[in-house]
């Protein structure tokens, strides 16, 4: 019984149902659910709609924070990718033909993967630190977006760019599909493959596992290449929604949003030991929360406020003083290692 | 000496029990630490004798039992607690602020001031004096990162000394430190004693410890065995106290590596002038099948520089390096290890072991890191793997779930070997391999290793134990002043033949 109750996922997961439960209490249509056309509606299908574009993102943050990494330029790149693709359908003869938004679709993620290996350039040839070697596609990617477009916000008309965004498929939204197709794909990729434990060894202790012979280079370059890709995916998402590049708008804060729901999830700032399935859980606390906000009809001035105010208490409550307080409650006491207790410190900073 | 049991203790802990989850580390223990003694905490890797040490500082809180200061009860809940209270402590894991200078780190926190600010100048002045107390010239503002293990480890000591400590714990301090420093390192710890403090010291070093202590208290599994008066313990009835039977016939392993080396064909890896500039000055170096090189010299002579280079861990800017005759360019550590060489760092938690990994993560990290990572090595063939290394080695506790950082340092160097063997390397580097390994293990170890080269392994054995060294080798390869001056064979040298060749060998051609 304590197993459960010490899994890394037990409070990320307290706080979530916790967050739907408060929900369902203040207005019990959150949780109804309704079938129209074969289409099921409801908050909770919104929720999971709307977080495709986050969920694509924090994926790619929690790789690249493994690495000890952080990557700022997301909300950069998705402007970029959206413009880039609704440039081409805008482009061409033919804005509702599969062909045009396939090339389109091809084109921007393929654009994402380069910026994104611009990154890992930065980071691992030139040893830029991520922080900084990000901040420069961040304030300079919005800048070469509204270049792609012209300076204007380029609106389409594309009935197979809009269904990414709000077609359904066996009664579930086509984003939601997306993003679990990505959470298997990375999933399969670190777990089944080695790719994952080599990227911890990386994050964890750089020296010794350049010493044991791994590849920290190539494994460091392709999480901000994976991140950049899929940001590019989520650009494309968030254009389709509104069948427009709007370079100004597009990701804005995504970056931080989905470092927040990196470790909310558990995964430490300090690199190493990642979870994709805590990532998952962390995104969906903030999607909820971000529905709350509009539920509960605060005042958009007020709204960051109150969501600060809610990160706060989620954040405190799964901070490790306080895990190991309400364990103290529980009925032992163990203080830890003075190291394990600063690199705690460090993380909740 | 002065430490009879007249004298008030100033540290006594009863019944002390503490348990990680699925290991009962200490077990109802009893210690007592008297002023004016040097007090050694003897046991196997794994024993308790740091967790003993943690409980005492505060690191970590106990599950029963109790603490008394000078006949005071007290718990600590922080290692500054401890410290305030007079306890100073060296933990056996270096724990300094590498990005920081050797001063910063000596004086951290008792600064010298002026007004309102640091007063640098004297705060590195008292440092330097701190360093050559112990014999130590060092450019205080040169960054520790920069320096050996060893120098660290003596940073470490004398930031201790810092403190007017009425409690001086010293936790296995001498693990990489030459004669040398460990005699200077004994004579201040005289000193002290003689002024009345109180010395824990640890080190499985059986020499040192009947040099340097009063008294001795072994543990054994976590549970107490006894505590004796140093006269009343003859060492092999130490040796049977903590390792619970005979230890391993060290001639034995002398004498079957005592062999004839056949040097006429290709050796395993040539290394012609290999050198950096600032490092090392160019070296040569030939290891054949089956041949133990020892490399000795002091501290700071070159020893793991050269092996360094040879790995590919630093850029060597001039030299080749031929694998069986054939030239290779090993400018990376995974290009050495393509071409089955590993290294196995001095540098146990920086660059060895991956402390939030699991064990058998690390024993496999060097096979996966060959394979690559889209070919991972399948469950079934990671535990077998894992499995006889754990059993070959004697892993404590034997759980290949169990976190690295979690084992008692002793425990951590095995997983490390562990790695290593499981590359099947056909040259294995090993840069000070028993560092913190009990005497039981060590002997383990040295066998291992042996059995290895008779079998064809080409062996580098870097050691600062020269009697390990030249227990082990066949030819040693002697460095002075990151230079090296020489080689001999084992067979015709001993220990003091050794000692004299480090120390003076070359000196009068140089004249
Ligand atoms: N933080 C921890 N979490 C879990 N287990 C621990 C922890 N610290 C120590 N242990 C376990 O407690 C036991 C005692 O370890 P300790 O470090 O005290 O040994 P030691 O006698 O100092 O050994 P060595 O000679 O190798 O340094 C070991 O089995 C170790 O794995
Ligand atoms: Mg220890």
């Amino acid at each position: 019984m304590t197993a459960v109750y010490k899994h890394r996922l037990f409070w990320p997961i307290v706080s979530l149902l916790t967050l739907i439960a408060i929900n369902a209490i203040a207005r019990p249509q959150f949780i109804t659910i309704t079938m129209r056309d074969g289409e099921l509606y409801g908050a909770l299908i919104t929720i999971l709609r709307d977080s495709a574009p986050l969920m694509l993102v924090a994926l790619g943050m929690t790789i690249v924070i493994a690495t000890r990494g952080i990557d700022l330029s997301v909300g950069a790149i998705m402007a970029v990718s959206g413009a880039v693709a609704l440039t081409i359908i805008d482009g061409s003869g033919d804005p509702d033909a599969l062909a045009t938004v396939l090339i389109a679709v091809l084109v921007a993620v393929l654009v994402a993967l380069i910026l994104g290996m611009w990154n890992g350039f930065l980071v691992t040839v030139l040893g830029i630190q991520p922080i900084v070697a990000t901040l420069v596609l961040m304030l300079a990617g919005r800048g070469a977006a509204l270049l792609i477009t012209g300076g204007k916000i380029t609106t389409v008309n594309s009935a197979p760019f809009k269904w990414m965004s709000s077609g359904y498929m066996v009664a579930l939204p086509v984003a939601f599909f997306i993003a679990v197709a990505a959470i298997i794909v990375i999933g399969v990729i670190e777990r089944r493959t080695a790719l994952g434990v080599l990227t911890e060894a990386v994050g964890i202790n750089p020296e010794a596992s350049r010493l044991a012979g791994v590849r920290s280079r190539g494994i460091i370059w392709g999480a901000y290449m994976v991140s950049g890709a899929l940001a590019g995916v989520a650009g494309l998402i968030y254009a389709s929604r509104t069948s427009a590049a709007d370079a100004n708008n597009a990701g804005v804060f995504i970056e931080l949003y989905a470092i927040l729901a990196v470790v909310l999830g558990g995964t430490s700032l300090n690199g190493g030991k990642f979870s994709i399935a805590g990532t998952v859980v962390g995104v969906f606390i903030i999607q909820t929360l971000d529905s709350t906000v509009l539920f509960l009809g605060i005042p958009s001035a007020q709204s960051p406020v109150f969501f600060g105010f809610v990160v706060a208490v989620v954040v405190v409550l799964q901070s490790p003083r306080m895990r190991s307080g309400l364990a103290n409650l529980s009925g032992r006491l163990r203080p830890r290692g003075a190291g394990v207790q600063d690199r705690e410190k460090a993380e909740v900073a | 000496m002065n430490a009879d049991t007249e004298v008030p203790p100033i540290v006594e802990m009863r019944g002390i029990t503490i348990r990680f989850p699925g290991v009962l580390a200490l077990d109802d223990v009893d210690f007592t630490l008297r002023p004016g003694e040097v007090h050694s905490l003897m046991g196997e890797n794994g024993a308790g004798k740091s967790t003993l040490i943690k409980a005492l500082t505060g690191v970590y809180g106990i599950d029963s039992g109790s603490i008394s200061i000078a006949g005071e009860r007290q718990t600590f809940s922080t290692a500054s607690d401890a410290q305030d209270a007079g306890i100073s402590t060296v933990y056996q894991e270096v724990n300094l602020c590498t990005n920081l200078t050797v001063g910063e780190n000596i004086m951290l926190g008792h600064e010298p001031r002026r007004g309102t600010g640091i007063d640098w100048r004297a705060t590195h002045a008292e440092a330097a004096r701190h360093l050559a107390s112990l014999g130590l010239e060092l450019d205080t503002r040169s960054m520790l990162a920069h320096h050996s293990i060893a120098i660290q480890q003596l940073v470490a000591i004398s930031r201790a000394m810092v403190l007017d400590a009425k409690v001086l714990i010293l936790d296995e301090p001498t693990s990489s430190l030459d004669r040398g420093e460990v005699e200077q390192l004994f004579g201040i710890m005289r000193d002290l004693r003689d002024k009345g403090v109180a010395i824990l010291f640890v080190s499985h070093f059986l020499d040192q410890v009947y040099e340097i202590s009063d008294r001795i208290t072994v543990l054994r599994n976590g549970a107490l065995v006894g505590e004796y008066p140093v006269a009343e313990l003859p060492r092999d009835a130490l040796v049977t106290k903590m390792i619970g039977r005979e230890l391993a016939d060290l001639a034995a392993i002398a004498s079957s590596s005592h062999r004839d080396i056949d040097r006429s064909g290709t050796p395993v890896v040539k290394a012609t002038g290999l050198g950096r500039r600032g490092v090392l000055e160019p070296a040569d170096l030939e290891v054949y099948e089956g041949e133990v090189v020892g490399i000795a010299g002091l501290l700071g002579s070159g020893r793991t520089e050269l092996v360094r280079l040879l790995y590919g861990a630093d850029r060597a800017d001039e030299g080749t390096v031929e694998v069986h005759g054939e030239h290779v360019r090993l400018h990376q550590p995974r290009h050495a290890i393509d071409h089955r060489i590993s290294l196995s760092s001095e540098n146990r938690r920086e660059e060895g072991v991956v402390a939030d990994l699991t064990v058998a993560e690390n024993i496999v990290l060097g096979m996966q890191a060959r394979q690559g990572w889209l070919r991972k090595i399948p469950k079934k063939d990671q535990d077998a793997v894992v499995q006889e290394y754990i059993d070959a080695l004697g892993v404590r506790p034997a759980n290949p779930h169990a976190l690295v950082g979690n084992l008692s340092g002793g425990n951590q160097q095995k997983v490390l070997l562990a790695r290593w063997l499981a590359t099947a390397p056909e040259l294995l580097v090993l840069d000070e391999p028993t560092r913190g390994i009990d005497v039981g293990a060590k002997a383990d170890i040295q066998r291992k290793v042996a059995e290895l080269s008779a079998q064809g392994l080409a062996v580098i054995f870097i050691s600062s134990e020269l009697e390990e060294v030249l227990r082990m080798a066949q030819r040693v390869v002697v460095l002075r002043d990151r230079k090296k001056i020489g080689e001999l064979e084992a067979s015709t040298t001993d220990l003091d033949g050794l000692i004299d060749y480090i120390a003076n060998a070359g000196e009068g051609s140089a004249a």
